[in-house]
């Protein structure tokens, strides 16, 4: 068996297999600096989802379900495809439907893109995690969650430039496309790709999914369609699922996917600098202090201290009760 | 401006003589308060960065951690404010104050000789005070805006990425003003025991508090013998 599967659509073996994704295989690891270095370099995977190609089936909806043994809550028709509304802890990939008219012909054209966890080469969830192991990437491009690790503090959702992570308000851990991970492990891609009835997804190396998706924007260019291209954003070093849009030059008419996505740079300051100055201004403090304390002198009240005080009260009761204040601030 | 005796501050004549600072009430609620703020830091710091992550160990893992910490930050908020509305009045800014501050070499090497004479609290003391009640409105604020249990939907993903990071350095500045606070209270001898017991002696008064003293004095805020 080759270190990472081919494709998709090739059946299990009957055979049971051990895992090919362990602790081993890990090049990043959430809240963890002592990580040590991954004992082999798997074949970096990929799925690739082409829009053009998408007839809104949602069989890879189905088959997430299915796959990840998730149940979903029924929903609500308010007169949109889209189903479930959003991305749940229980849908881990979903349908987004978007009517746009394209200024340029006046048609209309119907917008379907899969969204899901888009398994970032640089993870803004992972950088965001303060939880050790909870959020994990292998050498294989794959980020996944382990949901022991998980505290359900949303960090995550902050960090995410794609807003794909969901807390469970069941078990308060994060959940998100695994690019199931685990079947990938046993040599099999990634079930929404195995069940996509026109192959509108696919999976394979990254190698082999950029280069099956420049024959794609070939054919949609020699269709008419100019700007068609390939997302594959480095503002997050590259991600292992990508798109063939046939609008790439603009992304965000499909949904609202991110045109240049990258890091916040508030998210990027606050896991950055305010830690390493926020550690040291807190260090500053204590440290001051304990040589402030080891080195100067006690401010202590003095015997004369005491002594003038005793003097000012005696002196003082003698006299009668001046009477603005007479009556001022009881005792409450 | 004269200022406001606080009610309960009273002198018991004596030797030494005693002043009474703070009631029994406003004592329990200022460790409440320090309790809580301290469980925050702990709790706190343990998912600002993950050398300090094991600290999750002390609440019973970071499910709990996560759990708690804003539940504590409740607590924080409303033992603080109610704290505040009884002193904020003695923690207006006063024109001595600027002394004080112009003059921080005299304060921390204890030439207290060289300063003028201070109401019941000085400068620092209201720097800390005004510090805490601003930072703890920043960190109650931003952090509602980040309780992911119940308020995650109403804030947006962009709002939340800097209700986090005000959140985290927030909560910097208030624990290094908490350790101002703590330190400043133990340097300065006989402070504490206003805090434990409610009163300090007549002479710390009048070495750090003198106008406060002589108001007291003045106004005959005698409270029974000891």
């Amino acid at each position: 068996m080759s270190d990472s599967p081919r494709t998709a659509v090739s059946n299990p073996p009957t055979q049971p297999m051990v895992s090919n994704l362990g602790p081993a295989d890990l090049i990043r690891r959430s809240a963890t600096e002592d990580l040590p270095p991954p004992q082999r370099q798997l074949t970096p995977v990929a799925k690739l989802i082409d829009v053009s190609k998408c007839i809104g089936c949602k069989a890879c909806q189905s088959a997430c379900v299915e796959w990840n043994d998730t149940t979903p809550a029924v929903g609500e028709n308010v007169g949109v495809y889209t189903n479930p509304h959003d991305l749940t802890e229980n849908m881990f990939t979903l349908m987004r439907f978007t009517e746009w008219v394209n200024p340029s012909t006046d048609n209309l054209e119907w917008l379907i893109r899969k969204d899901g966890c888009m398994h970032c080469a640089d993870p803004g969830c992972l950088k965001a995690c303060p939880a050790p192991g909870a959020i994990v990437q292998y050498t294989n491009g794959i980020v996944d969650f382990i949901h022991e690790n998980c505290i359900g503090c949303g960090y995550c959702v902050k960090g995410c430039p794609f807003n794909i992570p969901r807390i469970s308000k069941a078990d308060h851990r994060a959940y998100k496309c695994t690019l199931c991970s685990d079947r990938v492990a046993v040599g099999q891609g990634p079930a929404c790709a195995k069940a996509c009835p026109t192959q509108a997804i696919v999976f394979g190396t990254k190698e082999d999914m950029t280069r099956h998706a420049e024959g794609r924007i070939a054919d949609l260019k020699s269709r008419g369609y100019a700007n068609a291209g390939l997302y594959d954003p480095p503002g997050v070093g590259g991600t292992h699922v990508m798109y063939v849009l046939h609008h790439n030059d603009k992304p965000h008419i499909y949904a609202d996917l991110p045109d240049n996505p990258r890091i916040s740079p508030v998210v990027q300051t606050w896991k950055g600098l305010t830690k390493y100055v926020g550690l040291a201004a807190m260090g500053f403090m204590a440290a001051g202090s304990l040589i402030h304390g080891v080195f100067a002198r006690p401010n202590r009240v003095s015997k004369e201290d005491e002594e003038s005080a005793e003097k000012l009260v005696e002196t003082t009761i003698g006299q009668p009760v001046p009477e603005a204040s007479s009556s001022n601030g009881e005792r409450g | 401006m004269v200022e406001r005796i606080q009610p309960g501050d009273a002198i018991h004549p004596g030797k030494p003589v005693t002043v009474d600072r703070y009631g029994v009430a406003a004592r329990v609620n200022h460790w409440i308060t320090a309790a809580s703020l301290i469980l925050l830091a702990l709790s706190g710091l343990a998912l600002f960065d993950p050398s300090l992550f094991f600290l999750t160990a002390l609440f019973g893992g970071g499910q709990n951690t996560r759990a708690f910490h804003p539940w504590i930050g409740v607590v924080l908020f409303v033992s603080f404010f109610v704290f505040f509305f009884q002193l904020w009045r003695a923690n207006l800014p006063a024109s001595v104050d600027w002394v004080w501050l112009t003059r921080l070499k005299d304060v921390v090497t204890g030439h207290e000789e060289n300063l003028p004479e201070f109401g019941k609290y000085n400068a620092g003391q209201k720097v800390i005070f005004w510090s805490m009640a601003f930072l703890i409105l920043v960190l109650i604020a931003t952090g509602l805006m980040i309780w992911e249990q119940y308020f995650a939907p109403y804030t947006s993903i962009p709002t939340r990425r800097i209700a986090v990071l005000a959140h985290a350095i927030s909560a910097v500045l208030i624990i290094c003003v908490f350790i101002l606070h703590v330190y400043a209270a133990i340097w300065t001898r006989g402070t504490l025991r206003a805090m434990t017991r409610g009163s300090v002696t007549g002479g710390w008064a009048w070495r750090h508090h003198r106008k406060w003293l002589r108001e007291l004095v003045g106004q005959r805020k005698i409270g029974p013998a000891e």
